[in-house]
């Protein structure tokens, strides 16, 4: 009796020390991505064992809010679903959304509060280009992950000062060079004026627009500044000037700005809108709701019928698309209230591309991680065409494809195209189809 | 004698600064930079409605001013920081010299105009001009923390430093100003116009040297304001701005520079705490970013219910002259009905 309770003690003390070789294994290999039994610890700023807290600033209120105001939204009713199904690595995504009212003094004052205060982990989806350009530096002193901001600035391809910015839509160059294609393509010897927000923004999609559509076409060049919602000025030189086709790098409001004064001066030409400020149901809404500022009734669709945009997420108009399905789904159970448009769209997609980049970045990663998950590249997934991500690229999507507005739907009216942000660049058509989107709407890591 | 009095004054508060904000974590220093900034421009508007008389709704348009001419000397010339500073209030000085000149000549409501058209149109001069003022997304300032602190000294207390440092010498001049002939002129062109110029004194002149001080307090403080930030950019410096120091001026208790103090406490502060809680609370965000709105609105209405007289008022008027240091003591007059009744003339 005595003996074999010395064995079993024996034998107790052998596999205790195994056991203990074995969790001191697999706790040195903890910092590896690739061990999944390993405990999840609080790896950086922002992380612990069950949560990633990430922040981001937004135009809540202000000239930008229209519309924008969803995004952040949408983002957030994406976590909540990955949240609900597992989380990223069993650790659920907090998002603190503040309001900077798109004034870029603001946004210091709460990018400061997201930092230093919050201690979040990245600053996500940042959006505006005015806005943003005001934290990049003091993010990127302060070595915050600072991951696909909300603008198509080139400004945020900067991999030798700004390491830890990345874009993510397709930029503004790029865009601007698509849309100017089609324009020299399919409104040869017409007049074409311009309308832009004067500045990066604006600048970036125009400088892409020069470079297809030849100068002399060009006949009037008009920017606004977002602070000054009377456009008429601009309106009328476009008038005078006789131009054909108006093409446009402006907010939502402004777009709805721009075609009823235009309706008012009975100037109707073609419009062509960038995507950002093309999305037809925020637009209808817009067109409504001005109208009826100034004491008219305009049915919103209508108005938009017939604008060429182009398109870098699938069109909401495509039910049978894997991703409008997996947006619906989430829409309907997280974000009723919303209308399913493209700004939700874009807050989702967004949101699953910050899930990937977190799966890449491993199971207890830190800040330094993340950055270098995206300089590997992203594999392409919600958007239409490859991300440019690596480590001297931080410019996001590659390429989109041409559309018109039709009964408040984006129609495809062509293939989707890439090109670089160089002004030689060639513009080439890209036939690989896009992915389908996971059956568990969780992309794998 | 009263400098040497206010020098020590300010000297201890500043070692007290220095401990608190080594206390603090690096998000409340960088807060209390954002209160130091408001402070030198809610002081100069105090000392000029409640000392002089004269009332400006346009001195965001002076902050504005100091904002960026600090901005252009750092980026074009690189500057040492105290050179940029004394840059800011200067050139906002000049401004302040040159709108002084007009608001000798104004009163009441016209004056009130006047600095209100200041504060609609010139912040629309940095999108006029985007080549020299950056247009809408305005100019970037930045400035290093200095090699002798060490590279781990968090850059939010080298911030704090600054301001406040900035903030006290400011304060340290203005009670000093108060407490001169200068100060007491300006009380008696305050309270009459017509016996202080009866008296000898040169009315306009004094009017305009008002405008310059607190013109270049107003620059100083947007000149920190921009160097806290990072950032000068018309959206700042809207009507909304010359409202709020207005309003801060007019919480904190008219024509005391504890009272300014108060105020940007308010100022700072609130909208921050309350976006926090309206959050926490599982207010959307939509719904919680309009909570602070609301909130100073009823903050004002409650201080003007209860303390007529600001904050510093009610103090003084529970703590009695207990609390008259020689910072709080300077200005023992509460304004409110001494300098409204001017109409135009």
């Amino acid at each position: 009796m005595k003996r074999s309770h010395r064995v079993n003690a024996v034998a107790l003390a052998g596999f205790t020390a195994v056991a203990m070789v074995v969790a001191a294994c697999s706790s040195g290999g903890g910092s590896k991505p690739s061990s999944s039994s390993s405990a999840l610890t609080a790896s950086a700023p922002g992380i612990t064992s069950s949560q990633i807290l990430i922040g981001t600033h937004q135009p809540l209120t202000g000239v930008a809010a229209p519309g924008y105001d969803e995004i952040a939204a949408a983002s957030n009713a994406y976590f909540q679903y990955v949240n609900a199904h597992g989380g990223v690595y069993g650790r659920k995504i907090a998002y603190k959304i503040l309001n900077d009212q798109y004034d870029p003094t603001i946004t210091s004052t709460v990018v400061h509060q997201l930092v230093l205060q919050d201690n979040v982990f990245a600053v996500f989806d940042g959006l505006g280009t005015p806005t943003h350009l005001a934290v990049v530096k003091y993010l990127n002193s302060s070595k915050i992950p600072d991951v696909f901001v909300a603008s198509g600035c080139e400004c945020w391809n900067d991999t030798g000062t700004e390491p830890y910015t990345t874009g993510w839509q397709i930029d503004y160059v790029r865009e601007g060079k698509i849309l100017g294609n089609y324009i020299k393509q399919h409104f040869a010897g017409k007049k074409i004026g311009y309308f832009y927000q004067d500045d990066e923004f604006g600048m970036d999609g125009v400088k892409g627009l020069d470079d297809e559509i030849p100068k002399s076409q060009v006949v009037a060049r008009q920017s606004y500044n977002p602070a000054v919602t009377n456009v008429a000025p601009q309106v009328t030189a476009l008038k005078a000037a006789g131009a054909q086709v108006v093409v446009s790098f402006s907010v939502p409001a402004f777009t709805a700005l721009l075609k009823l004064t235009s309706l008012k001066l009975s100037f109707s030409p073609q419009l062509a809108v960038s995507n950002v400020g093309s999305d037809p149901i925020t637009l209808a809404g817009l067109l409504e709701a001005y109208a009826k500022q100034g004491g008219a009734t305009v049915a919103g669709n209508q108005l938009t019928q017939g604008i060429i945009t182009d398109g870098y997420l699938p069109s909401l108009g495509d039910s049978g698309n894997s991703w409008i399905q997996l947006f619906t789904k989430i829409h309907s159970q997280y974000l009723p209230k919303l209308p399913l448009d493209g700004n939700v769209a874009y807050g989702m997609a967004v949101g699953y591309t910050f899930v990937q980049a977190m799966l890449k970045a491993g199971r207890n990663p830190t800040r330094q991680d993340l950055v270098d998950a995206i300089n590997k590249g992203l594999p392409q997934g919600v958007s239409v065409a490859p991300y440019a991500y690596s480590a001297t690229n931080h410019n996001g999507v590659t390429g989109a494809y041409m559309a018109v507005i039709k009964n408040g739907v984006l129609v495809a009216t062509g293939p989707t195209q890439v090109t670089d942000t160089s002004s030689t660049g060639a513009i080439t058509t890209d036939n690989a189809a896009q992915p389908t989107a996971p059956a568990s709407g969780i992309p794998s890591p | 004698m009263t400098l040497a009095r206010h020098v020590a004054a300010a000297l201890v508060v500043a070692a007290i600064l220095v401990l608190v904000s080594i206390q603090l974590s690096s998000y409340r220093d960088y807060q209390m930079a954002e209160v130091a900034a408001y402070v030198v421009a809610v002081a100069g508007l105090t000392v000029l409605i409640g000392l002089s008389g004269q009332i400006s709704i346009g001195h965001g348009a002076f902050m504005a001013i100091g904002g960026y001419a600090s901005a252009l000397v750092l980026l074009h010339l690189g500057w040492p920081l105290e050179a940029v500073l004394a840059v800011g209030a200067v050139v906002a000085a000049l401004a302040g010299a040159v709108f002084g000149v007009a608001a000798a000549r104004l009163r009441g409501p016209y004056l009130a105009g006047a600095t209100l058209m200041l504060a609609v149109a010139l912040p629309t001069i940095a999108n006029q001009y985007p080549k020299q003022f950056g247009g809408d997304q305005g100019l970037s300032v930045s400035i290093t923390t200095p090699a002798f602190l060490g590279a781990t000294f968090p850059p939010t207390r080298w911030l704090a430093w600054v301001t406040c440092a900035a903030a006290l010498i400011a304060l340290i001049l203005l009670a000093n100003l108060s407490r001169s002939r200068v100060g007491r002129s300006w009380r008696a062109v305050r309270d009459d116009e017509v016996a202080a110029a009866l008296s000898g004194l040169n009315v306009a002149r004094l009017q305009i040297l008002a405008f310059v001080v607190s013109a270049a307090c107003a620059g100083l403080g947007g000149a920190l304001l921009a160097v806290v930030t990072g950032i000068v950019a018309p959206g700042a410096y809207t009507l909304t701005l010359s409202i709020a120091l207005l309003t801060a001026a007019v919480l904190g208790g008219l024509g005391t520079l504890p009272g300014a103090l108060w105020g940007s406490l308010v100022l700072v502060l609130v909208p921050t705490y309350l976006t926090n809680v309206g959050t926490s609370r599982g207010l959307s965000s939509a719904a919680s970013s309009s909570v602070p709105i609301a909130a100073y609105g009823v903050i004002l209405i409650l201080v003007m219910l209860a303390f007529p007289a600001g904050i510093q008022g009610g103090l003084r008027r529970f703590f009695g002259p207990a609390t008259a240091t020689p910072l709080t003591a300077l200005f023992r007059r509460t304004p409110g009905s001494e300098h409204q009744e001017e109409g135009p003339s």
